[in-house]
């Protein structure tokens, strides 16, 4: 069931520059599990949207199935939501892109949803970069259906039934960067001050933005021997880089010095700035971060924060050439092509 | 040996290699068969192959204008040694097999009851041509100039194809008129011309195009306001999003900005294709795929979740013989009941059943209206015949003030003067609630859309009341689309007769021949061709009112029949089913001998 939460607003909440409350950016009550990661993922969503100054309503979610997909019904109530088949989020996001290019579309998917059943929608959408937020919220099991390992449960990793994983996890940020996505990201639930900038940048890049968020399940996957519990994500996680998203109107105050600081300016002169905690990596540079994530890897640390981002990005409808009014507002005198054209038509036939 | 006649009437068959540049040459022979103002229909026998194997192109030639499939060939021309067997076989005795007499015919191909035409077509090629993949094609062209002489094709008008086909390659036209001239002189200097079987100009086509179903679909989503399309290849459904893009690209690009009225995407798979297709049309947009039976099968879950969460989705079906991936090249109608009821639990969806290439297109474009209209899938059912083969077919006709039906959508200012707005409240009481698209207003409208259970709020739920409720009221929305969908078409006022025929899509040109050969031998039939599904009263009454019924349907299994039993509560002895399903087009032939070994004129024989 879902609960709508109480109406009443406080008349001095604050607001942002839209004159929009943080209040006016919740959905309806949670009926995840008490101190699910999902839920704080939520958290960071609206107030990403809040500081971004979005109005909800220019936002659409779309989901496929399971927990994870559970989620959009709990942020963004004034927004039109999608929860749509297992697995198939991506195609509907295309559709919904290519109607309307003006919204912003925030995909939530699990890593059942998506390193499994949705693997094929999630490598064409990438493929195509699709211009979205790609979120997926990864626990390493399938929590509706009582907690069996999904693909992304670590190599070794006991589930709840005692029982140790036999096979290799799949790498959903490795595998997004080799199949040409153009921003790939790593969070973890618990770690709001960097989801937050994370996603803000995520919605800012024209072009496919992958942020895998290792989002604990305290139900099935938070005991000892699991890889994705909170304990265990805590005392593995190494961020790439401090982050900070700067909106184009804000000027840049600090600067961290050569070498380590990089500012990416994205499309619209706003700009990512990042504080990098290793001088060898360039985030721009595909092999870099590739490499980067391999070597964290083969150290057993989970890294996280942004892996890599292409700033000349081009999204689907620039690749496209479609119009830059959305399709969804032509009608007959635009797509009627009128009586004349078919009479040639007619006469081509003859 | 007597040699078979037929002016305009004749059946003429050529026997290919696939992939040797034959096709171009046989469409050319049919259009200018067409352009002499003869009905003619040519028919594709292709195999599931780019290239080597054997293709059969089977053209109609017929003034009186019946389109359908005739059983026998009258004359083939066979220019692939691989198929030598069947191709002697096939022709009727009288009739004449044209071959390549390049290099001696074995005398296992001879029979004393046909005629025998050799053209050496490799042979003058070789001696014209130097390249060897020109002596290829115009081996093609130089039977198509003895032909002209042989049927008494006009030869001003193949020229005038050819100057047409290459306007863009002026210096492909001499070698081509070289071509034919060869297989013409040829021709006219051996035998004598033109034979019993013949063509004369005639006034039997009007204003008609010749144009596939495919292509005229496509055009048909142009005109109907599409701007999304996703799509998987498969055979037979490739060449309608082809069409679309083709038409698009020339009538739907931007002057000034050079930019794009549509979008197309060539999808993963089919479920993607109609993914896609729910994602725009949930964001107001009109959206199609095109696909083929084994498509449907797999897009299936997201059309249950276009039935129950009520989504509009134009759905093309170009069926093909399976089951699984059956005959991919070959024709049936055998989807009815797996799209009639596609998805798992209950769901139905409706059905426009095309049975000439001017209703594809305008079907096409009724299925947006009624896909936005009902805001459920709507699937056009037709068939590899009718999409792949070139037919005589009425003009397109769209009118320029004609408005898109969107249905019930509400804007900003519905919503700004709405006082509280549920996505599944039946306001109209006719079944169909009023939608909102995503971005409309800031703080109305905006819904959560579901393939669970929810209420009329859309606010998810397990109360089993309020499930039940929704399902009925989709219930109530089946029977209101029952007057909009198209009517079923009548060929007699009022019943004429005890018994009546019913058929539907490419059943409808030998069903049609058919009533009339029976006549000739005393048998009467009323006759009604069904456009659409849900059926509506009239369906019910013509059933009702006559003792038996034919149900003319080109499946193994009575598809329609079993629908129409299912439906309308109908005594299954009522209906007598008429089944051709071996991948070729119905003929009339067939209808009319199954009619007549039928219970109802056996018994009367006996009587």
């Amino acid at each position: 069931m879902s609960f709508v939460k109480p109406v009443f607003r406080h008349p001095e909440l604050p607001t942002n520059e839209i004159g929009y409350a943080q209040a006016d950016y919740e959905g309806a009550i949670s009926t995840l599990c008490a101190g699910c990661g999902h839920d704080s993922i939520s958290a960071s969503i609206m107030e990403a949207c809040f500081e971004m100054n979005i109005e909800p309503h220019k936002i659409a979610k779309v989901s496929g199935i399971g927990c994870s997909s559970k989620a959009p019904t709990y942020f963004l109530s004034n927004s039109h939501g999608f929860n749509s088949v297992h697995g198939r989020m991506p195609s509907v996001v295309t559709g919904a892109y290519l109607a309307n290019r003006d919204l912003i579309y925030l995909g939530v998917s699990g890593d059942g949803d998506t390193a499994s059943i949705g693997m094929g929608q999630f490598v064409h959408a990438i493929r195509r970069n699709l211009n979205m937020v790609y979120i997926v919220m990864n626990n390493g099991c399938y929590g509706l259906t009582k907690g069996q390992d999904s693909a992304t449960q670590d190599l070794g990793a006991v589930n709840k039934a005692g029982v140790e994983n036999q096979f290799h996890a799949i790498d959903l940020t490795a595998l997004a960067m080799e199949q040409g996505a153009t921003f790939v990201a790593r969070s973890f639930s618990g770690d709001k001050n960097q989801l937050v900038p994370l996603l803000k940048s995520a919605m800012k890049h024209p072009g496919f933005a992958f942020i895998d968020v290792i989002s604990p399940c305290v139900t099935f996957n938070n005991h000892n021997g699991s890889k994705k519990s909170y304990q265990f994500t805590r005392d593995h996680i190494e961020a790439t880089a401090s982050i900070d998203f700067v909106p184009e109107r804000d000027e840049i105050k600090v600067d961290y010095g050569a070498g380590l600081s990089v500012h990416v300016e994205l499309h619209d002169g706003s700009v990512i700035q990042l504080q990098k905690l290793d001088s060898d990596w360039d985030p721009t540079d595909r092999s870099s971060s590739v490499r980067h994530l391999h070597t964290s890897k083969a150290e057993g640390k989970i890294l996280t924060g942004l892996l890599y981002i292409d700033p000349k990005s081009q999204e689907l409808h620039e690749l496209q050439q479609t119009s830059t009014t959305p399709l969804n507002t032509m009608r007959e005198d635009i797509l009627n092509p009128g009586e004349e054209a078919l009479a040639s038509i007619n006469q081509s036939f003859r | 040996m007597g040699q078979a006649s037929g002016v305009n009437d004749f059946v003429i068959r050529f026997a290919n290699v696939n992939g040797s540049g034959s096709a171009s040459a046989n469409d050319m022979f049919a259009k200018a068969i067409f352009r002499m103002g003869i009905p003619v229909s040519p028919k594709n026998i292709f195999p599931s192959n780019i290239q080597g194997l054997p293709t059969w192109y089977e053209v109609r030639v017929n003034d009186k204008g019946y389109l359908g499939r005739r059983e026998g060939v009258d004359i083939i021309v066979s220019v692939n040694p691989q198929s030598f067997d069947k191709d002697t076989e096939i022709v009727k005795q009288g009739g004449y097999f044209i071959y390549d007499n390049s290099k001696p015919l074995h005398d296992q191909y001879r029979r004393e009851d046909i005629n025998y035409i050799g053209i050496p077509m490799i042979k003058l090629a070789m001696e014209h041509y130097t390249n060897p993949r020109q002596q290829q094609l115009f081996k093609n062209i130089i039977y198509v100039g003895a032909l002209s002489e042989l049927l008494g094709i006009e030869m001003e008008v193949i020229k005038g194809i050819i100057a047409e086909q290459f306007q863009k390659k002026p210096k492909l036209i001499p070698p081509n008129e070289l071509a034919l001239d060869l297989g013409a002189n040829y021709a006219r200097e051996n035998y004598d011309c033109p034979l019993e079987f013949r063509l004369e100009r005639s006034n039997g086509v009007g204003d008609s195009i010749l144009i596939d179903g495919n292509t005229a679909g496509g055009i048909g989503a142009v005109f109907g306001g599409a701007t999304v399309a996703s799509w998987y290849p498969i055979t037979p459904s490739t060449s309608f999003v082809g069409a679309f893009e083709e038409f698009a690209n020339k009538l739907r690009v931007d002057k000034d900005t050079d930019r794009k009225n549509f979008a197309i995407i060539q999808a993963e798979d089919e479920l993607a294709a109609v993914g896609m297709v729910l994602g725009a049309t949930w964001n107001g947009a009109r959206a199609f795929t095109a696909t083929s039976g084994p498509g449907v099968s797999l897009m299936s879950e997201f059309l249950g979740l276009a039935y129950f969460a009520e989504i509009p989705v134009t759905l093309v079906n170009v069926q093909r013989a399976g089951p699984s991936t059956g005959m991919p090249t070959r024709t049936q109608q055998a989807d009815i009941l797996s799209s009639a009821y596609a998805s798992h639990g209950d769901t139905r969806h409706i059905l426009l059943f095309p049975n000439t290439p001017e209703e594809c297109f305008r079907f096409t474009a009724q299925a947006l209206d009624l896909a936005d209209r009902f805001q459920t899938p709507v699937i056009l059912m037709t068939d590899l015949d009718l999409g792949m083969n070139k037919h005589v077919s009425p003009p397109l006709d769209f009118s320029e003030d004609q408005k898109y039906d969107i249905g019930k959508v509400l804007d900003a200012e519905a919503l700004e003067n709405t006082e509280e707005y549920g996505r599944y409240v039946d306001v109209d009481d006719d079944g169909i609630c009023y939608r909102t698209l995503p971005g409309t207003h800031p703080t109305k409208g905006a819904f959560f859309t579901r393939g669970t259970a929810r209420d009329e709020m859309a606010r998810y739920t397990e109360d089993g009341a309020a499930y039940k409720r929704v399902v009925d009221r989709l219930m109530k929305k089946w029977e209101t689309a029952k007057s909009y969908v198209p009517e079923p078409e009548l060929f007699q006022e009022g019943n004429k007769n005890d018994n009546g025929v019913i058929f539907f899509g490419t059943t409808t040109y030998a069903a049609m021949e058919a009533s009339e050969m029976m006549k000739e031998v005393g048998i009467e039939l009323d006759m009604m061709r069904i456009a659409a599904f849900p059926f509506n009263e009239t369906v019910d009454e013509f059933i009702k009112s006559h003792d038996k019924v034919f149900v003319v349907e080109q499946n193994r299994d009575a598809q329609f029949r079993s629908l129409l039993i299912n439906e309308l509560e109908i005594n299954p002895n009522k209906l007598i089913p008429i089944l051709n399903y071996d991948g070729m087009p119905i003929t009339a032939d067939k209808i009319k001998q199954l009619i007549e070994e039928s219970e109802v004129f056996a018994q009367e024989t006996q009587n």
